[in-house]
């Protein structure tokens, strides 16, 4: 169940094109680890999922195309201080997810931005930390050097 | 010095002028949300979030604005809030710390009928130094056909 479960995560990964279930002998493969899924499970592979790389996001539709406002804002602070390569999951997908990560979390609202598995907060968050250099030095914390301090370094 | 990412996402105005409307007749195009009673005027949603943050939290300053005209779902939806809480319970607190109070005392109104909050919480000295409310970023349309966001507006409409 786990390498179900993984292989259909890693297809929400932010470097795919295109973040959509594969479709495998006509039934989604995520419905498949749906069904395999208990809600205690799900709790289960949340806290693995939130570990297995620095920064991840639960958000509303992908990075390449967000479907809310906030989780764009989210992509677009990410982008800003270069950081690209990072897990999304898209809620919108499966709302046994988009429930199970709030009650995870506890914390009632999309996105929610992880940095090494600690639950760091939603966009308002993000952006308050953006806007008073705090982001900077907690990306420095996972090895990620911003890419906002190559910027002010050149215009200087 | 950092830029605010929103003056270099957003070319233009971020709030939504229209007016809330509160004609059935003109709710057309939210057509998909189903038939629905017309919104009460007396703000019921509006009203219960600034009662119990000024009885939680007994802020110096207190913003609640309803923010659900600018998303994709029908005029006079009490959905999409936007809260500034001007509170000295905040100080020596974390963001997420300050956020994770108000989020707790307004449980109800989550799990019910509001989608989304957006949270600015701040001591009185943070608010002296800087008095401005942040702008929400536009939306893109994800609450259109989104099942979970119907049955809240329902929830609130109850």
């Amino acid at each position: 169940m786990n390498n179900l479960f993984r292989s259909a995560a890693r297809c929400l990964r932010s470097g795919s094109a295109v973040c959509v279930p594969r479709q495998t002998d006509g039934r989604s493969q995520w419905a498949s680890v749906r069904l395999l899924c208990s809600a205690v499970d799900l709790q289960k592979n949340l806290g693995e999922m939130v570990k297995k790389d620095k920064v991840v996001v639960f958000m509303k539709g992908t990075p390449a195309q967000p479907m809310c406002g906030f989780s764009n804002a989210v992509v677009q602070i990410l982008r800003m201080h270069g950081v690209d390569n990072y897990a999304a999951y898209n809620v919108l997908e499966d709302q046994d997810l988009r429930q199970g990560v709030k009650d995870f979390s506890n914390w009632p609202t999309i996105p929610q931005v992880y940095f090494n598995g600690e639950f760091v907060g939603g966009c308002d968050i993000l952006l308050q930390m953006h806007q008073n250099g705090d982001l900077v030095e907690e990306l420095k914390k996972l090895g990620i050097r911003s890419a906002v301090l190559d910027a002010e370094k050149e215009s200087k | 010095m950092l830029v605010n990412c929103y003056s270099l996402m957003l070319p233009s105005v971020l709030r939504c002028a229209r007016p809330i409307s509160s004609h059935p007749a003109l709710t057309r195009p939210f057509a998909h949300f189903g038939p629905h009673m017309d919104p009460d005027p007396s703000r019921p949603v509006q009203r219960a979030i600034t009662t119990k943050l000024t009885d939680a939290l007994k802020p110096d300053h207190l913003e609640v604005h309803n923010e659900s005209h600018m998303h994709a779902v029908p005029p006079g939806s009490e959905s999409h809030f936007r809260v500034l809480v001007v509170s000295s319970k905040f100080e020596g607190l974390p963001l997420i710390q300050r956020h994770r109070l108000v989020n707790e005392t307004l449980k109800e109104e989550l799990s019910s009928c509001v989608h989304a909050l957006a949270i600015q919480a701040k001591t009185p000295e943070q608010w002296q130094s800087n008095p401005t409310v942040a702008k929400s970023p536009p939306c893109m349309g994800g609450s259109k056909g989104d099942h979970t966001v119907e049955e809240k507006l329902k929830a609130g409409r109850e």
